[in-house]
Formats: structure tokens, C-alpha cells, sequence
């Protein structure tokens, strides 16, 4: 087992995943499998290899400074939390956070 | 009214510019054949509406002499791709009554050239599956089945809906959408074509986010023109997508018929694995037959790095993947389980949203990104990726296009591996590399196994080389002459 139960529940945390108490061994162990099956990549020589996030090579675009009049604009708040589970006033409403 | 329905996309074209019949007419037999195949499980969401009203529109432009290329052209939307006012869930239970306020540029584009949409198409959940048997609203069923055997197979995934739907006539074409093989591993289980332009051609904007850097969307369609007509229509620089290339689209379908004379086609000695069906080593050699009769010049290439490239997708997905799914977290959008603690809240919302496969992509990818394992597993992965990459690109110098087979196998049953996540992650073994490297791929149907079942084969292209690979696809295409259907149990 290349991962073990605590490291998961650890893992599930930072993911914010609660992961139901009969869940946690069977993820365990697939989890090991394919971190297991994944393995095979240490024995690939990578020494000054440059580690290449994405196949596009241009550089970033810069856009005009200016506000845009689509959706990738401002002045939408009805359209922002249109979907939103609980909102008041253009606001999403959570628990309380600070005390 | 059937005889509508059997037609290509280029015949719908053609008839209705020529007013044999109406668009009205052809969503109806559409919307009226999609209403039957409920079995199949293709369609999420069916929008009778929405498709009455724009083929009205069509055969009002059509009327004027304003007919636009895809005008009045019924198309399933598969539910990766946000669409305005109509619920959108990525198969997803988390993303619960989703309505878009926006539309997806890949979906605007085929509606502003005057295509019709039939309804959302059925998926593996955030487009993370083989067999489309992750998905929230259940697996979607293949057309085909073995002969003589009434067990249901998988459509392929993530894009199963698409391939069925338009495996089984239920619409024209479909958009579709390819991380891993998305596209073509799907087609090729369902007799249909399936392809993958280059990483960048399609603008990723309003598509439910997966992998960033390899998702793609292309079309799934019955033939190799019809791929033709739908990308071009598809693709298309974006300046909301930062990574949309901003280089012209050329007429795809005006090449189709250029052939392959000429052309060197490299034939990959590491695509033959371990326990591949004889079926599919045999239609391989077939195809290389196909080609080199068509004039092409076979090659034999090596790419020793193939083996690598699954447990490389298996680190930077996951990875991209919980980056991308940590906005679900029950307060912008979609469910949300109540909670006093906001930190519980998050935590019981993801794990009642999300299924068993992401929830596990999620923890891998959020694993191999943790403090201690990110250089081990991420950053040695990143590096492996640059390797194959080169590799393929060094090779892609001496030729045109790569052949290979789609799958390792053909449709397989529903439940046959969903014990076993690995078995499952294999099915992408063919075409995983194209993703990896950014390179289109399509897969085009090409022969029937001994249980009449259709595989595939695929061709690989260079970067932004579309046209090549559609050449390429067209030879094959009319050299196999594929005709199989399968049969109409489902209605």
C-alpha cells in the first residue's frame, strides 16, 4: 500500500471531501492502486528535462484595459448569483464565519 | 417521416437548401425519434422548444435566401457545454438545476450559423469516465449490441450520449468534448466519427472545466464530411479563452477529396500491446493496406515513451482536476448540504455532490499537488509530458500522420469495469498521447469485429493540421465503405 488510511483522511480534508467511515478503506486501497500503477514514471530519466504545463506556446495575450461589455465584464450581480443556493442582495450568504 | 432522419448532415444541407423539405419538418422527425429512445439514455434533457422555434427561424431564412452552413441542422449539445437559460450538469448531482446565464462560444458559434438544438446529451460525470457509467442520470446504453446477445454495452465515454445519439440517428451530429479520448474512443465503439482538433482550435470558454490544458471539444458525426462541416463551424479564436489560437479555420471540407498520394503515414510499432483482439491487429494491418493503395507511403516509426503516457494523464488530470472542481463548494451554484460550520458544509456538500470516480480524481489530484508529493509525482510528470511530447513531435517531422488503432478493444459490457478503475483507465491507452501533446485525432469507423461490433481506426495529425488528418480520415473512409447499422431494439 503506497498510501495509507490516515494519510487518505488527511488527503479527503484538504480536499474538504467527508468521506463516510465504510468509504475510507476501499479508497485506500484504490487509491494505492493507481498511485501504485503510477509508479512506473520514477523510472523515466527527467534530468534537465523542462516540465511542460501546456502545449500552447505563446505567451499569455494582454487584453485592452477596458471594461467588456460580455458576460467576462461588470455591472452583472443578478446574472453572478443567479444560481447561487442562498443569496440576499447580490450577496451569497454562508454560515457564519467570524466570531 | 424516418427517411429524414437517415440523412448525413451534408445531405440535410443540401435537401433543405434545395426545399425538398422543411427544417421544421426534419426537427420534428428528430425530436419525434429522440422522444423514442428513451432505453438508450443519450439525451438529459430534450428542448422541444427551443428546436421548434430556431428551425421555425431557419425556414424563415432559408425562405429569404439567408440560409446560413449549418442553417436549420438538429444537433445534440452534450451537457459539458454551458448553454443559456437551459439547465446544464455536467452529469454531475452537485452542479443540481444549474442554469446557465451565458452560452458556451462552441454552441453560440454552431447557433449562429443556424444549427437547431434537439436537447443536452448524457455523460460521464464532469466528462471522467470510459463508459459513460459515472454519470448521475445513469449509463447511457450503446446502439449495438453483440450478435445474437441482448447484453447492454457502454456507448464509450466520457462523450457516450453524443456517440449514441448519434450512433442511433437520435440527432444530425453532436459537439463533444475529449480530455483523454473522449471524443474518439466513444466514436470508435459506435460506428461513428469522432475528432479531436488541436489543443487550442476550439475555444474552451463556457465548457465545464476538467483538465484545462488538455480538454478540447470537436464534433462526433456519421461521417468524415460531416466532422468536416461541424468543425469548422466549431472552431474559431476566442479572445475569453486565453489559450483559443488565433490563426485561421480553414474549409475543411473542401479538402476531403485531395487523397493521400503522396502523403508518409507512420505506423507506431508500441501501439501493439499485450492481449489486443486479433480483430483489431488485423483491421490495423488492413488499414495500412487501405492507405499505402491510396497512394501513402508507410512508415514504421517508434515511440518509445507511449507506455508513459497514461500514468502521466493519471497525475496532471486529477491534478488540474481538483484545482478546477474546488469551486463547487455549495455557495455560488448548484447543492448545497446545511451546515452550522462552513468547513462542514463544504465537506458534506462535495461528498453528497460529487460521485465515487471524481471523488477519487479529486484525491489523487490533490495528493500528488500536496506539500512533500508535488515534485515527485507532478512536477516528474510535467517532465515526462515534455519527453513524450518531443518525441512525437520528432517524429511528426519525418511524417504526416500517424495510424494506430482507437481502442484496445470494442464496446464492452455495462458493469465489466467499473470493479477495477485501472482496467478501466485503459481504455484511452491509443488515445491519450494526442491530448498529452496537444495533436488533433480522429477516429473513423472502419470494420465490424466477429460479435458485429464496429472498431475503429485513428489517425493522428500535426498541430493545426486538421486538414491532413480529415485527407487522411476520407481515404480510410472510402476504402472501409462502412454501411453497418445497428438494430432498432430500443424503440
Amino acid at each position: 500500500m503506497s498510501i495509507d488510511r490516515d494519510t487518505v483522511l488527511k488527503v479527503a480534508n484538504l480536499a474538504r471531501i467527508r468521506l463516510a467511515d465504510d468509504r475510507v478503506e476501499p479508497m485506500t486501497k484504490e487509491l494505492s492502486s493507481i498511485l501504485d500503477w503510477i509508479e512506473q514514471l520514477q523510472e523515466v530519466e527527467v534530468d534537465g528535462v523542462e516540465a511542460m504545463a501546456s502545449t500552447v506556446e505563446v505567451s499569455l495575450p494582454m487584453r485592452d484595459d477596458v471594461l467588456a461589455e460580455d458576460q467576462t465584464g461588470g455591472g452583472r450581480p443578478e446574472e453572478v448569483v443567479a444560481n447561487a443556493p442562498k443569496t440576499e442582495d447580490h450577496f451569497f450568504v454562508v454560515p457564519k464565519v467570524v466570531e | 417521416m424516418s427517411k429524414l432522419t437517415d440523412l448525413t448532415l451534408a445531405g440535410l444541407r443540401d435537401g433543405l437548401g434545395k426545399k425538398e423539405f422543411s427544417a421544421r419538418e426534419v426537427t420534428d422527425a428528430y425530436l419525434e425519434r429522440a422522444g423514442q429512445a428513451g432505453p438508450l439514455n443519450a439525451f438529459v434533457r430534450i428542448t422541444d422548444d427551443i428546436a421548434r422555434k430556431q428551425a421555425e427561424d431557419s425556414d424563415a431564412r432559408i425562405a429569404r435566401g439567408d440560409a446560413r452552413p449549418l442553417e436549420g441542422i438538429p444537433l445534440g449539445i452534450k451537457d459539458l457545454f454551458c448553454t443559456k437559460g437551459v439547465t446544464t450538469q455536467a452529469g454531475s448531482h452537485i452542479l443540481d438545476g444549474f442554469t446557465p446565464t451565458y452560452e458556451s462560444t462552441v454552441s453560440q458559434n454552431l447557433f449562429d450559423d443556424g444549427a437547431v438544438m434537439l436537447g443536452k446529451l448524457n455523460l460521464d460525470e464532469f466528462a471522467m469516465g470510459s463508459s459513460n457509467e459515472t454519470s448521475y442520470f445513469g449509463p447511457v446504453v450503446n446502439p449495438w449490441r453483440r450478435e445474437g446477445d441482448e447484453a447492454k454495452l457502454t456507448p464509450g465515454g466520457s462523450s457516450g450520449g453524443s456517440s449514441a445519439a448519434v450512433s442511433a440517428h437520435l440527432c444530425a451530429a453532436a459537439t463533444a468534448t475529449d480530455t483523454g479520448g473522449s471524443i474518439r474512443q466513444p466514436a470508435s465503439v459506435t460506428g461513428t466519427v469522432g475528432i479531436k482538433p488541436t489543443y487550442g482550435r476550439c475555444s474552451r470558454w463556457g465548457i465545464v472545466a476538467f483538465a484545462s490544458s488538455l480538454d478540447q471539444a470537436g464534433p462526433i458525426t456519421r461521417d468524415v464530411r460531416d466532422a468536416a462541416i461541424m468543425l469548422k463551424s466549431m472552431a474559431g479564436h476566442d479572445a475569453k479563452d486565453s489559450t483559443s489560437i488565433d490563426c485561421p479555420v480553414p474549409d475543411y471540407e473542401a479538402v476531403l477529396d485531395q487523397g493521400v498520394k503522396g502523403l508518409k503515414i507512420g505506423v507506431p510499432k508500441e501501439y501493439r500491446i499485450d492481449g489486443m483482439p486479433v480483430e483489431i491487429e488485423a483491421l490495423w494491418q488492413q488499414g495500412i493496406e487501405w492507405l499505402k493503395d491510396a497512394g501513402a507511403e508507410i512508415v514504421d516509426v517508434s515511440l518509445p515513451m507511449t507506455k508513459y503516457a497514461l500514468p502521466v494523464y493519471y497525475i496532471v488530470a486529477p491534478a488540474e482536476a481538483s484545482s478546477n472542481l474546488a469551486r463547487y463548494d455549495g455557495v455560488k451554484y448548484g447543492l448545497r448540504v446545511e451546515d452550522d460550520n462552513i468547513h462542514e458544509m463544504y465537506s458534506k456538500t462535495r461528498a453528497a455532490g460529487f460521485g465515487a470516480e471524481v471523488q477519487r480524481r479529486i484525491l489523487i489530484g490533490t495528493y500528488v499537488l500536496s506539500a512533500g508529493y508535488y515534485d515527485a509525482y507532478y512536477i516528474r510528470a510535467q517532465k515526462v509530458r515534455k519527453k513524450i511530447f518531443d518525441e512525437l513531435m520528432g517524429v511528426l517531422n519525418g511524417v504526416d500522420l500517424l495510424l494506430t488503432p482507437s481502442t484496445p478493444s470494442a464496446a464492452f459490457g455495462l458493469g465489466e469495469k467499473t470493479a477495477d478503475p485501472i482496467s478501466m483507465y485503459l481504455n484511452d491507452i491509443f488515445t491519450v498521447t494526442a491530448n498529452l501533446a496537444g495533436l488533433p485525432g480522429i477516429s473513423v469507423p472502419a470494420g465490424l469485429d466477429a460479435q458485429q461490433l464496429p472498431l475503429g481506426l485513428q489517425l493522428i495529425g500535426r498541430p493545426f493540421d486538421e486538414e491532413t488528418v480529415f485527407r487522411g480520415a476520407k481515404a480510410l473512409e472510402d476504402a472501409a465503405g462502412f454501411s453497418a447499422r445497428p438494430g432498432e431494439w430500443w424503440s
